[in-house]
């Protein structure tokens, strides 16, 4: 059982993200890290190897130096080697020629299963992971909060507004996984030292046969015009429930014409 | 005046508030067309020419509905080969329509911009603006390539009825493709009906926490006696309290209602990003300290379990 995993490094979402004068995500002024919800990815595929009794899990990035370090943190976690793919034209690239560069990517490597997460904390558009199915023909099983791979079928469970559904498709296929699959497991002081030795290569555009002026900011098929940062909600008035701190929200509510 | 094409969201042909809200914003930009996906047209017609679509593009095949996503992309690139050049293409912004505007805009070459709580008409086409990190930012752009393709989130604007005539049917033959198929839905699992409205399209929502300790018996009351949606905190879903589908925050709905009130809730960053942009915030938490307050219209520090009953039978008192 073959399953790369992809990841995206990015600014901690707890600090004050911001954007850089070219109105592309600041990468700089906040610490990055593994997207939170790239964890669960990594987790799933953990798992997955782990009933399989044997595969090999190879965790793949786009993204600047820096962006070694979600690789890193996933072969603490136990993935068994990276792919880096990283290429000064990529800056500003949008998701169209994020997910052509992973697709090449996928292409050179050999899989059973490829596993998202449901977003990143960054951009949070999720589409990512349609795209890439949509590129590589790969059936598409996304948003699952429960996953399992049996007889060469992937089954998932998709949460919808309505109705749960179960979808089957055939391997190779493409799952994304939500934070609804389980908690990500911390790497272990054994991962933390193993991770060192893990190999991780680095790929160039020319590597994967993308010319840069497929990517970056100057390819890109949308355009930020304006960045405003939102003022500040003001905090109102906080009142202590003196036994009539109902009464006293409803008459707020009134007030408001809300009720 | 170029057409601009709203993907219908329905269930059955029962259609959703948010294609009111799309045909309403396509009238701005130009000639609104519905497209329709799946049965039960019929019964559709009426409502989306209320709302000013001229033309609807119905699209009926065998399997529609047995498989994800896939097939509704194609259809969907379907209809625009036979619209011609529409000027842009509104999607609900669902986790499924998210995925359909994916694929379309790689099939299209287009692009596309997500999650879209306001679009205007603009010099060389619409202009779009978008919450950004966990709403701290307002960001407007548009789609430089191709044929623009927008998600919509619901709430972006007010439905404004027109009272057109039913709509021209053009009838657009789409047979799911064998790689579209792959994916293939074997079971559904309906969720137990609960009678209040929608979270995502709520005017009023009303919310719990940790601090419910799995007791949502008074969050439902207050929300039932407002006509409210009942959401819950990450940390109230991961407990198990209460199902993922009402989650608000990052990963759950990101809701921007008239009127949320939080109770129990201490206001992370995962919550906050699924509600600071509603109307009015109200908090009610045992913890003066919460970080909550900092953004809440009106807060009380207090015991939920004696405020919000008082404040449900103060609401029933007042209604009559």
């Amino acid at each position: 059982m073959n399953i790369v995993a992809l990841v995206k490094y990015v600014p901690d979402a707890q600090a004050d993200r911001g954007f850089r004068a070219d109105n592309t995500l600041d990468r700089e002024a906040v610490d990055g890290l593994l997207s939170e919800l790239d964890e669960y990815a990594v987790e799933q595929a953990l798992q997955v190897v782990d009933k399989a009794g044997d595969g090999k899990i190879t965790v793949l990035t786009v993204g600047p130096e820096a962006a070694t370090d979600a690789i890193r943190k996933a072969l603490q976690m136990g993935a068994d080697e990276g792919v880096h793919v990283v290429d000064d034209a990529i800056h500003g690239s949008d998701a169209l020629a994020t997910s052509l560069v992973l697709a090449k990517a996928l292409e050179k490597l050999e899989y059973d299963l490829v596993i998202t997460g449901m977003a990143s904390t960054d951009a949070v558009m999720s589409v990512v992971p349609a795209m890439l199915s949509e590129r590589l023909g790969l059936p598409q099983a996304t948003l699952a909060s429960e996953l399992t791979v049996e007889n060469g079928t992937v089954r998932v469970r998709r949460d919808g507004d309505a109705s749960s559904e179960i979808i089957e498709a055939p391997l190779p296929a493409l799952v994304s996984v939500t934070d609804q699959t389980g908690e990500a497991r911390y790497p272990s002081f054994k991962g933390i030292m193993a991770a060192k030795k893990k190999p991780v290569q680095t790929w160039s555009l020319a590597d994967l046969g993308v010319s840069p002026d497929e990517v970056g900011l100057a390819a890109a098929s949308t355009a930020v015009e304006t960045v405003t940062a939102r003022p500040a909600r003001q905090a109102g008035q906080v009142i202590t429930d003196e036994g009539d701190g109902g009464v006293k929200l409803v008459e707020f509510l009134a007030g408001a014409k809300l009720v | 005046m170029s057409q601009i094409l709203v993907l219908v969201d329905h269930v059955d042909g029962a259609v959703r508030k948010t294609t009111a809200e799309l045909l309403t914003i396509a009238r701005r930009l130009g000639e609104p067309a519905a497209v329709f996906i799946g049965k039960g047209f019929d019964n559709a017609a009426s409502t989306l020419g209320e709302f000013g679509a001229g033309v609807a593009y119905k699209v009926e095949g065998e399997g529609l509905e047995d498989y994800l996503v896939a097939p509704k992309a194609e259809a969907l690139a379907a209809v625009v080969e036979q619209a011609g050049t529409p000027g842009a293409i509104l999607i609900p912004s669902s986790p499924e329509g998210k995925e359909i505007a994916a694929r379309l805009a790689v099939k299209l070459s287009s692009g596309v911009i997500t999650d879209a709580v306001d679009v205007q008409p603009g010099d060389g086409g619409p202009v779009a603006t978008q919450s950004a990190f966990a709403s701290a930012y307002t960001v407007t752009g548009k789609v430089t390539k191709g044929i623009p393709i927008i998600t919509v989130k619901p709430n972006a604007a007010t439905p404004e009825p027109v009272g057109g005539a039913q709509p021209e049917a053009v009838t657009v033959a789409a047979t799911p493709s064998e790689a579209a198929k792959a994916a293939r839905i074997v079971e559904r699992r309906p969720k137990e009906k609960t009678g209040r409205p929608d979270l995502s399209e709520a005017a009023i929502v009303v919310s719990g926490g940790r601090g419910t300790n799995g007791d949502f018996t008074a969050v439902e009351a207050l929300a039932d006696a407002l006509g409210a949606a009942v959401g819950a905190s990450r940390a109230a879903v991961d407990a198990g309290w209460y199902p993922h589908s009402n989650q608000v925050g990052q990963t759950g709905k990101q809701v921007s209602p008239q009127l949320y009130i939080a109770a129990g809730i201490s206001g992370a960053i995962q919550h906050r990003a699924g509600m600071q942009t509603s109307k009015t915030i109200v908090a009610v938490n045992k913890d003066g300290e919460a970080p909550i307050f900092e953004l809440a219209d009106y807060g009380v520090v207090g015991d939920l379990f004696k405020v919000l009953p008082q404040a449900t039978e103060e609401i029933l008192k007042r209604k009559g």
